[in-house]
């Protein structure tokens, strides 16, 4: 009888995750293994109607890529907006976070969802919305420093400010999702430890950095490695907003496999790309792991 | 009453990035309203002369955006109720029905979360393209209708099912599917509901994979005609900030609507690091 039953669930369980698990298959195990095969191919536009015109290349797409000077271009681009963009994301995120957690703030619901709002938002819509805002003449923007006292910048049309400014769209797009994460982590943090530092003497800022910083080190390493991630794939912006102009100074790595892929037809280099991609998101990743390891000990 | 000049300040500072945060969006409603050219002036306008909703009746007389808002509405209703049905089933499996191979399998499902979107997007394009589905529908349906992340938030919901609950009905003699359809799904329906706003908004909001997928304009998605739009339209302010409101209006609504179970959601994601 037990037996019977065993078989059933097992059945059972199978039956209930093969949809997904083919699915999955299919379309996402699949094409990241074809996309391994075909970056050491040089499958162009006359082998997307005939594949079998497809020749084994070896290395050959990797070594062109790493040869090419735009290539570096659109990495360093990239690394700008991960490595400048990514602290200034997190920093806002627990400023907002810390903000709204306090004791003493009303409303912190209220609040709460006001600064998540922009997370909810579609990115083109809210890109295109940025663009004017940052419009030399008549943008919001310089009209507001202006009242400060700053002159006019343009804004998405100088190299030297283009990345800034998309950096800036993105850390206001972002940043309520982050500060949600912290404000979980913030409520995980034993009571004890303040009244404790309070206790001793410890005035705010030393609380902060001695109690509040440490006990918050999973959710930094998580909030790090997720907003890493996601801003090695910055592509809807800059297609949006600057075309990866002026000067290529906002052409980044997803833009340079977009274009070499799907305007160009080079499934092979697209793919290459796309790798070269992947190893680089990986090893950032353990190294954050790595860095937050010895943190600790 | 030490306290009363920390709490100002406290309440200042957040009033401010409250404002700050709204502000393009406030300006995208506002300018949308405007009369022609009113939103390139200078000093900048904050408020219509004359409010005028020309601009929205433009979009959908003129430029039949409606066509491109039921494609959005299409696409991300499929794949809310699709991933929903094939990403709860599996959870539910993955978390209570036990069955050899069930953690190896998980284990490597869970291998898919570090291997970016990007890197199947080329050979997925080819793999539609064989099967006829690029520039379809389903196509843009496709990479939302079963999700690693979906299956791992019902996995973790599903675990605090007691598993008395599921052996009484089984001695019943009820079948598993009957336990799962009429037992587990009415008590995982918060997850439910918290899985659905995720995959509806960034079904809704994914701009890449249409771009890619989408050829024909009269199947295009609201983001990508929107992007088409912004390139033919640059001088036309007023009429792309309408098309922003109509893009962005459904999702903030949906969110201020369901806000609870959503932000529910991204608490979650942070527990799996």
């Amino acid at each position: 009888m037990k037996g019977t039953v065993e078989v059933r669930q097992h059945r059972a369980g199978w039956a209930f995750v093969a949809p997904a698990l083919v699915l999955i298959g299919v379309f996402f195990f699949v094409p990241v293994l074809a996309g391994l095969v075909l970056s050491f191919t040089d499958f162009d536009i006359y082998a997307v109607g005939r594949p079998d015109f497809a020749r084994f290349v070896g290395l050959r797409n990797y070594v062109q890529a790493l040869g090419n000077p735009m290539f570096w271009k659109a990495l360093g681009n990239t690394l700008f907006f991960v490595l400048v963009g990514g602290p200034l994301s997190v920093a806002a995120s627990l400023v907002a976070a810390l903000l709204v957690s306090s004791k003493l703030t009303r409303f912190p619901g209220l609040f709460r969802s006001i600064f998540f709002m922009p997370v909810v938002t579609t990115l083109v819509a809210v890109a295109i919305v940025w663009r004017y805002l940052y419009q030399p003449q008549y943008g919001l923007l310089n009209w507001a420093l202006g009242g400060l006292g700053i002159r006019p910048v343009d804004w998405l049309g100088d190299s030297h400010w283009a990345m800034l400014a998309i950096i800036l769209l993105a850390v206001w797009k972002n940043f309520g999702y982050n500060m949600l994460i912290f404000v979980a982590g913030l409520q995980s943090v034993p009571e004890e430890l303040y009244e404790a530092a309070e206790l001793d003497g410890a005035s705010p800022w030393s609380r902060f950095v001695h109690v509040t910083l440490p006990s918050l080190g999973p959710t930094f390493l998580f909030v790090g490695v997720m907003t890493m991630l996601g801003n090695f794939q910055l592509f809807a912006e800059p297609y949006v907003m600057t075309q990866g102009g002026p000067l290529k100074a906002t052409t980044t790595v997803v833009m340079l496999m977009y274009d070499e892929g799907f305007r160009w037809w080079r499934m092979g280099m697209g793919s290459a790309i796309a790798f070269v991609l992947f190893v680089i998101m990986l090893a950032g990743t353990l190294l954050q792991m790595r860095l937050q390891r010895e943190g600790r000990s | 009453m030490k306290r009363a000049l920390p709490t100002l300040l406290l309440h200042g500072v957040l009033v401010a990035g409250a404002l700050l945060t709204l502000a393009p969006l406030l300006w995208m409603v506002s300018a949308s309203f405007m009369p022609d050219g009113e939103a390139n002036t200078f000093p900048p306008r904050l408020l219509p002369s004359a409010p005028t909703v020309r601009h929205y009746l433009d979009l959908f007389l003129r430029l039949d955006l409606g066509r491109q808002f039921a494609n959005s509405t299409l696409v991300a209703v499929l794949s809310t109720l699709i991933s929903l049905i094939v990403n709860s089933m599996a959870g539910y499996a993955f978390a209570k029905l036990r069955f050899g191979g069930r953690e190896r399998t998980f284990r490597l499902l869970l291998v898919a979360l570090v291997i970016p979107a990007q890197v199947c997007m080329l050979p997925l394009f080819l793999e539609l393209k064989a099967m006829g589905l690029v520039n379809t529908y389903a196509g843009a349906i496709i990479p939302f209708m079963a999700g690693v992340f979906g299956i791992f938030m019902i996995r973790q919901y599903a675990l605090s099912l007691p598993d008395e609950l599921l052996d009484a009905a089984r001695v019943d003699g009820a079948g598993e599917f009957r336990i799962y359809w009429a037992i587990v799904l009415p008590v995982i329906r918060p997850i439910l509901v918290t899985l659905a706003v995720f995959v509806f908004l960034s079904a809704w909001n994914d701009f890449m994979w249409p771009l890619i997928v989408l050829s024909d304009e009269a199947k295009y998605t609201l983001p990508v005609a929107l992007a088409g739009l912004s390139s033919e339209h640059v001088q036309d302010t007023e009429l792309m900030m309408a098309g922003s409101v109509v893009t962005v209006l459904p999702v903030v609504l949906l969110f201020l609507l369901l806000q609870r179970a959503y932000l529910r959601g991204v608490m979650m994601g942070s527990v799996k690091g």
